[in-house]
């Protein structure tokens, strides 16, 4: 390998800084949640666990976490039907519209979130569904459809096409077929995305603020809690979400990337 | 296959369930905003109509206006921020890292921060750069300053470093795959051929390289055009942006049409936007992981 001039050393060093610029900030939430001071300040003032049994004994808290839960699980599970049948339906016939469907579905991904919300809240309103939980429930399932569709639909494009016609002509079923071939080799596909729409869907903002009710989810209680200002305990459940929202991502991405 | 007679009963069960789905709750829903957005206000009711005032409002009030523009201003900035810090990363990983295993990894945690709760990467500038905040605390403690500065959080810069952080994964995800497509042995002619590294970048590589840079920045001016919670969370009185026009028109203001018409404004600018960016290579275009 050659040794790298300097506008190579230069890029190098820049790259990192950037790296450090996307995870110094984590780590800084990750610092003060463990910090033994109301005041997010250096230097730190000694290590203590309260802000996390804080969270704990947050009745409020925890109930939100509670609906982020439901909510996120929901979501994940009408997705998925909604999705995978999609996904297949779209892989494997041709008919008119076929393309626009496919831009439609994935347009709320592109979409400021804002807008998504605000036009479902005028269309709740329209037909009387009350702002709720089952509300944002909808809401996230229709946002995140097109992550669902556009991942599985991305595997099912590289299964053999051969193994299909191979187990229809020994005399499967089509169900049969699903199950013994297509779904084996989109399962990752599957998973990968599901695990992506719950963390999503957990920590969603912008359309939930517009269409919950009184019951509010993690992500909003937070929200509304810091506006009117800071406590340390946001920075422990924050660490927290953090953390996990990492393993589920890192699992997701990978099995996202599996493509054997 | 095309749908015939025959297939029809699969392809019903399969699609008919997404497509109504589709169709009552993502199609509807925006139908009804931009009818909505026709009506007009008589307090405290919205009556059905179609009439234009609420546009002509968007556009002639300069309390609307200022924010529209200005939130055009955001957004572009953050866009120019992606790519300036975004570019030489997606460079970096595709053409200096030559491990495979290390380029996935740092790949990876490049990618992975985007996924991650976009509250949470929001809300901790604030205790960043905020008075009592780690930046202020730091220089005071090291004694680079002798007071606390309040000029860090709550102005139109905190609110684009903010945005900048949230979306750069957006741009460097289409940068590397479009950089890593192209054929090496391109490069290795131009260098060959004695064509520097400058103008090898410059001639060879940049061009090359627009799918991904045009889908990278459509996805961070179009995130950030209508983004909800840094304008709250770390913008100031002079940061107001489009969000948080919606969001006083569905709260306080309680102007249902107007705040639509807004909304439908935004949705017609992203339209635009995505259409003339997939005249672009598709190569760029996002994939989640």
């Amino acid at each position: 390998m050659r040794a790298l001039r300097w506008w190579q050393k230069g890029m190098v060093g820049f790259s990192l800084m950037v790296l450090a610029f996307l995870y110094v900030p984590i780590a800084i939430l990750v610092i003060f949640s463990f910090n033994d001071s109301a005041v997010t300040s250096f230097p730190l003032s000694g290590f203590t666990l309260r802000w996390y049994q804080a969270f704990l004994s947050n009745s409020q808290m925890l109930a939100a976490l509670g609906n982020s839960l439901i909510v996120a699980l929901c979501a994940t599970a009408l997705c998925l039907v909604l999705g995978v049948t999609a996904a297949l339906a779209l892989d494997r016939y041709r008919f008119p519209g076929k393309g626009l469907f496919q831009n439609v579905i994935l347009l709320p991904l592109s979409l400021p979130g804002i807008v998504t919300g605000i036009a479902m809240l005028n269309f709740y309103k329209q037909i009387g569904i009350p702002q709720s939980l089952t509300a944002v429930v909808i809401g996230h399932a229709t946002a995140l459809l097109g992550i669902v569709v556009s991942q599985v639909m991305a595997r099912l494009a590289k299964l053999d096409r051969r193994l299909l016609e191979a187990s229809a002509d020994l005399g499967a079923t089509p169900v049969e077929t699903f199950r013994r071939i297509t779904l084996p080799s989109i399962r990752t596909s599957i998973i990968g995305s599901a695990l992506l729409c719950f963390t999503l869907s957990f920590d969603e903002i912008p359309v939930t603020y517009f269409l919950t009710g009184r019951e509010v989810t993690l992500p909003i209680y937070i929200y509304s809690t810091l506006r009117r200002g800071i406590t340390p305990e946001i920075n422990a459940v924050g660490s927290l979400i953090v953390a996990v929202s990492f393993v589920l991502v890192i699992l997701s991405v990978t099995m996202l990337r599996d493509r054997r | 296959m095309t749908v015939t007679r025959r297939s029809l009963k699969a392809f019903v069960a399969l699609f008919s369930l997404p497509f109504t789905w589709a169709i009552v709750f993502m199609v509807v829903p925006y139908l009804v905003m931009i009818s909505i957005s026709f009506w007009s206000r008589q307090f405290p009711l919205f009556v059905p109509d179609f009439q234009f005032g609420n546009f002509i409002q968007l556009f002639s009030d300069p309390q609307y206006t200022t924010v529209i523009l200005r939130t055009l201003k955001i957004a572009l900035l953050v866009m120019a921020g992606a790519i300036l810090l975004g570019y030489p990363l997606a460079y970096f990983l595709v053409f200096t890292v030559t491990s495979t295993r290390w380029r996935n990894l740092l790949y990876m945690s490049v990618i992975v921060p985007l996924w991650v709760s976009y509250l949470l990467r929001a809300y901790t500038w604030k205790i960043i750069l905020g008075t009592n905040g780690a930046l202020n605390s730091l220089m005071v403690s090291t004694g680079l300053i002798s007071e606390p500065l309040s000029i860090f959080l709550y102005n139109q810069a905190s609110m684009v470093i903010t945005l900048v952080y949230i979306f750069i994964p957006f741009m460097v995800m289409p940068l590397v795959t479009v950089l890593d497509n192209i054929p090496k042995a391109l490069i290795e002619a131009s260098e060959d051929l004695g064509v520097g590294p400058f103008m090898t970048f410059w001639k060879v590589i940049f061009p090359l390289s627009l799918g991904g840079l045009v889908a990278g920045a459509t996805m961070t001016f179009c995130l950030s055009f209508g983004d909800f919670v840094a304008p709250v969370l770390v913008g100031g009185p002079d940061g107001t942006m489009v969000a948080n026009l919606l969001q006083s028109q569905f709260g306080a203001a309680l102007n249902w049409p107007l705040g639509s018409a807004l909304a439908t404004l935004v949705l017609v600018l992203v339209l635009i936007v995505l259409r003339l960016s997939s005249r672009f290579d598709r190569a760029g275009h996002v994939s989640l992981a």
